[in-house]
């Protein structure tokens, strides 16, 4: 439920570290992105979580529909062979 | 019942207790947000703020009582000192009031405290530099977060514009004292430990100056009122302060979690 009064919805995004993605953490409420972005950092970086931040409106994700999950998804589930198993990693690959 | 201790009287142990005091006391007065902040978020992130403050605190209190050579410990300087010990201006121990005046205060602080660190990370002394070279980044923080309410209450509703001046007519007055010298002011300058705090005033008031004018705000007229906390004069709302701050370590003395 949303009021009038209430401030929008948005997505945060935190980056733990350089090199990594900005991965989703949470949602907070504020008046604009300016706001945003400075309590994302206080909601969500208070633990050293983060060196980047990256906020979204809610309102401005699009998403499938959960009803179209098994259409969407489940065609994937007998084909193993997409999986890149029998390659053989170089260990200076990280975060794969 | 633990009886008071007496902090050194030397200069340099009061000028880094008296900013010390500064930022124990308005951390203090910003937690009081704690749970009680207009959205969720903002209660978060007042808290931070004082978080900041009070461990600003812990490393200048324990440094004075460094200075002082007395083995003074934080505790027993931030929790067993008398009123008239505590050396912070009187603006930063007046009740939170409204979110309007906290956020201004913060801004005026914050402000302050900035330039302070900015000066001090050149300080003679090796570990105030290093404690005013972390403390920076958080008051620059402070500022920006602090000065973005500012702008958003005077830019706001007629009811949050109308609270905004109300905190500036309240609150400006109290500023003068951050700037009048006294002889702990002098000395600092001489030995290299660092500024007179009177040496702030131009860069302050021209940042004040051009917050107030993001918000059509007149700086308001300077008044002869000066408050008095930083010579341990303080108003009527320290004693009730410290008491809540004081009780624990003075019913149990040495008491830790």
């Amino acid at each position: 439920m949303t009021t009038q009064n209430e401030w929008p919805l948005w997505e945060v995004f935190v980056r733990a570290k350089a090199g990594l993605d900005h991965k989703h953490c949470g949602s907070l409420h504020a008046a604009d992105s300016k706001m945003a972005i400075q309590l994302a950092r206080d909601v969500y970086t208070r633990r050293q979580e983060g060196t980047s931040v990256w906020v979204v409106r809610s309102d401005q994700i699009v998403a499938s529909d959960p009803g179209d999950k098994g259409m969407f998804f489940d065609p994937m589930e007998d084909k193993v062979y997409r999986h890149p198993t029998f390659y053989q990693l170089p260990e200076s690959v990280n975060h794969m | 019942m633990q009886a008071s201790i007496q902090p050194g009287r030397d200069a340099a142990t009061q000028y880094v207790l008296r900013l010390g005091d500064t930022c124990l006391i308005l951390g203090q007065r910003i937690a009081e947000w704690c749970g009680h902040a207009p959205v969720l978020e903002e209660d978060i992130a007042l808290t931070n703020m004082s978080l900041d403050l009070i461990g600003q605190a812990r490393a200048l209190l324990t440094h004075a009582g460094q200075i002082s050579g007395l083995g003074h410990d934080e505790d027993q300087l931030a929790f067993l000192r008398d009123e008239r010990d505590y050396l912070n201006p009187t603006l930063v121990e007046l009740p939170r009031g409204d979110f309007a005046f906290t956020v201004l205060r913060n801004a005026m602080v914050a402000t302050f405290l900035k330039l302070m660190w900015q000066r001090l990370s050149a300080s003679s002394d090796a570990e105030l530099a290093a404690i005013a070279g972390k403390a920076l980044k958080e008051s620059r923080y402070h500022q920006q977060h602090a000065c973005d309410w500012v702008v958003r209450l005077g830019d706001g509703t007629d009811e949050s514009a109308r609270r905004l001046k109300a905190a500036l007519a309240q609150l400006w007055r109290y500023s003068a004292e951050l700037f009048e010298d006294e002889a702990i002011d002098e000395q600092a300058a001489a030995s290299g430990l660092g500024p007179k705090w009177s040496e702030l005033q131009a860069d302050w008031r021209a940042e004040m100056a051009a917050l107030l004018a993001a918000v059509k705000l007149p700086v308001p007229a300077d008044s002869v009122y000066r408050s008095t906390g930083r010579r341990g004069v303080h108003s009527e709302h320290m004693g009730f302060i410290l008491a809540e701050m004081q009780y624990l370590q003075r019913a149990f003395p040495g008491g830790v979690w």
